[in-house]
């Protein structure tokens, strides 16, 4: 074997061990909690309220609160999001303006969570008069992610064959008919996925929720978009570092983080299912 | 009906227009609602509104920095000649210690004698420095008002100490925050780098096409993990074993941090750096190979400086990541605002300040502005990093 092969052998073998490094931190973390969280489960934990200090019970008003704020977030970006890639991808050409709306979007992108949480604290608990409330936990964690949903939308648009679009002009067919009846059923099951990924993001944000919703305690469902609501995220933080049995309510933590878990490792084999099933169709045609 | 269909195309275009225009909007609010919340701690003092801070009238000291004030009432300062006036010891007395030295027929109802009785005191006594509300201030007061200084950018942003609860005057000093944010993102950033550019080479390179499908949802679930999960992990596993491995009181550490944050940073290093690495033109490697060089070589020389501004690029993104990740970083690093002298001490980062304390601060008040001063340079720092991270991707095309 030459020096340079006998480099390169030795490069790449390092490389194959670093690679393995980094799937080995992904398994031990989710292995870690999968087993000491599953002993918890049962339908008890999932369907009764917190008691005794939270060393006893459930979680199900937690659950409840990030499924009302999955909702109440996707119902307002998802739209926006959607709308604004089209925009961007069907009628802007290359110009400042789509410049600016695309530098935006990736600085809306990099603003630190706890920015939101302070923001969405200022404008909607304080200033519209909201209250720590749903809506202005929604519209925080919302605009929080319309840049995750306007980028995979749009990549999702840019995906789509151009010979399509041209075809469908050719037919007579106007912008408006193309998007609706051409593009946008192409390009769905990938938005599909975007819509996926962000709910994950979504249900497992804290810093956003922490002044604009999330309550410690509350064994009650919310009845109005104006309630309070506990959330799944929010009781692992109190559970293992400010709730007064730090001890006797690991149990709890671990159950919680178990479910944490499995909600994002659903979503996530959910995403890549449907982006196979369309990549395989689309191969197909 | 071709005018209606004009107006229909007009209202989508303007529907369309109005969402795509949302985050841009949504920016510009977040500075607006910053600035708006955390200027105003520039135009005050650090006291309370309506406490003042009292001296007697023969005191030759006429103003004190507002960490002056709380070292005089932590003991720390007991003599006037260390601030600069007589050598006379210094008595402290706060508005409960004041109340408490007179009884309660003294007082009268509703402790209507309280003022006459405070001036009294003060001026009976030339050691003592005192704060209470100024509804005790008697209308002809005999003893010195002490003007506190108005907190300044450059004390907030160089001040080496952060006591935003000390009475009477709080100290907001975010030298050691913003120390600590940058301590644990650098550690991060020096561990995950190495091990993000190696896993987005072997990715784009080396794995055959089944491996990288293998790898890529390994990537995306790390980057889905919650950061409250991260923090848990860390705290529960990492954290004892950090305390175990150097033998330390707490385990709650800078280095913690860095360990889970470097974890949480990977996978946006990995994906961008390895979409960069793609985007080198197989003619070019092919060219490499063509005059003999190795795939190894063709790495090095060819494809890694190619696709230099793109891994640059990761490399910014995942610090500007770090520097803001909040829930695992105040998980870990045990939370102590003293400027970091070694990764196995306790720090506390910005973002893990403002999400501790702000629950507690009072609306509107002083430290409840500070914490929004406080977003308003974790915003600045991240909107460099993102800025920076246009300029150089865009000087590649």
């Amino acid at each position: 074997m030459t020096r340079k092969q006998l480099s390169q052998s030795i490069a790449f073998n390092s490389f194959r061990l670093v690679s393995l490094a980094v799937v080995s931190i992904l398994f031990v973390i989710l292995g870690f909690i999968l087993i000491k969280g599953i002993g918890v489960i049962n339908w008890e934990f999932l369907t009764s309220m917190p008691k005794d200090g939270m060393t006893g019970g459930g979680i199900y008003p937690a659950i409840i609160g990030t499924l009302c704020l999955i909702a109440g977030s996707m119902i307002f970006a998802f739209p926006i999001g959607v709308l604004s890639a089209i925009y961007m991808n069907e009628y802007l050409k290359e110009s400042f303006l789509k410049k600016l709306i695309r530098t935006m979007t990736n600085n809306l992108a990099g603003i630190p969570s706890i920015v939101f949480g302070l923001f969405g604290m200022a404008l909607f608990v304080n200033t519209l008069k909201f209250g720590d409330s749903i809506i202005a936990g929604s519209l925080t964690l919302g605009l929080m992610v319309l840049p995750v949903i306007i980028r995979t939308t749009e990549e999702a648009l840019k995906s789509v064959d151009d010979t399509l679009r041209i075809g469908s002009y050719a037919l007579g067919a106007s912008r408006l008919q193309t998007i609706r009846k051409v593009v946008l059923p192409v390009a769905f099951p990938n938005i599909l996925t975007g819509l996926i990924l962000s709910i994950g993001r979504v249900s497992g944000e804290t810093a956003p929720i922490l002044f604009t919703v999330a309550v410690y305690f509350l064994p009650k469902l919310p009845s109005g978009i104006f309630d309070q609501v506990m959330a799944l995220p929010y009781h692992l933080y109190v559970l293992t570092t400010s709730g007064t049995n730090v001890v006797e309510s690991r149990p709890m933590a671990y159950g919680t983080a178990f479910v944490l878990i499995m909600l994002v490792l659903i979503l996530n084999l959910l995403a890549n299912l449907i982006r196979r099933i369309a990549s395989k169709k689309t191969k197909m045609n | 009906m071709k005018k209606l269909k004009r107006i229909f195309d007009k209202i989508t275009h303007g529907v369309l227009f109005t969402s795509s225009m949302v985050t841009s909007v949504t920016v510009l609010l977040v500075i607006v609602f910053l600035f708006k919340e955390g200027i105003g701690l520039f135009n005050q003092t650090a006291v309370e509104n309506h406490v003042v801070v009292v001296v007697n009238s023969a005191n030759s000291v006429h103003e004190l920095t507002s960490k002056q004030v709380k070292d005089i009432f932590n003991q720390d300062i007991t003599n006037w000649k260390e601030v600069g006036g007589q050598d006379l010891e210094i008595t402290t007395r706060s508005i409960d210690d004041l109340a408490g030295q007179f009884t309660e027929e003294e007082l009268g109802t509703d402790m209507v004698n309280l003022p006459t009785l405070i001036d009294q005191y003060i001026s009976d006594n030339p050691g003592v420095i005192a704060y209470f509300p100024d509804t005790y201030l008697k209308k002809d007061f005999r003893s010195k008002k002490i003007p506190l200084a108005k907190i300044s950018v450059k004390e907030f942003i160089s001040g080496v100490e952060w006591y935003p609860t000390s009475q009477p005057a709080a100290v907001y000093g975010a030298w050691p925050l913003i120390l600590g944010t940058l301590w644990v993102s650098l550690g991060a950033i020096l561990l995950a780098l190495p091990i993000g550019l190696i896993t987005a080479l072997y990715m784009a390179e080396v794995a055959g096409q089944r491996l990288r499908n293998m790898l890529k949802p390994v990537v995306e679930l790390l980057s889905g993990i919650p950061s409250v999960v991260y923090g848990f992990f860390g705290l529960v596993v990492l954290v004892p074993l950090i305390q175990r491995l150097f033998k330390l009181d707490v385990g709650e550490t800078a280095l913690a941090g860095s360990i889970i944050l470097a974890i949480m940073s990977l996978p946006t290093i990995i994906t961008i750096a390895e979409d960069a690495i793609r985007t080198t033109p197989r003619a070019l490697k092919e060219a490499s190979l063509a005059l003999g060089a190795s795939h190894w070589q063709t790495m090095t020389r060819v494809t890694i400086p190619y696709a230099k501004s793109g891994i640059i690029a990761a490399v910014i993104l995942g610090i500007g990541r770090a520097v803001g990740e909040t829930m695992a970083v105040l998980m870990v690093t045990g939370n102590a605002s003293v400027i970091p002298h070694t990764f196995l001490e306790p720090v506390r980062t910005i973002p893990a300040t403002i999400a501790a304390e702000l629950g507690e601060a009072p609306f509107g008040g002083t430290h409840f502005k500070a914490l929004f001063a406080l977003g308003i340079i974790l915003f600045i720092i991240t909107f460099i990093f993102n800025m920076l991270v246009e300029t150089v991707k865009t000087k590649k095309v």
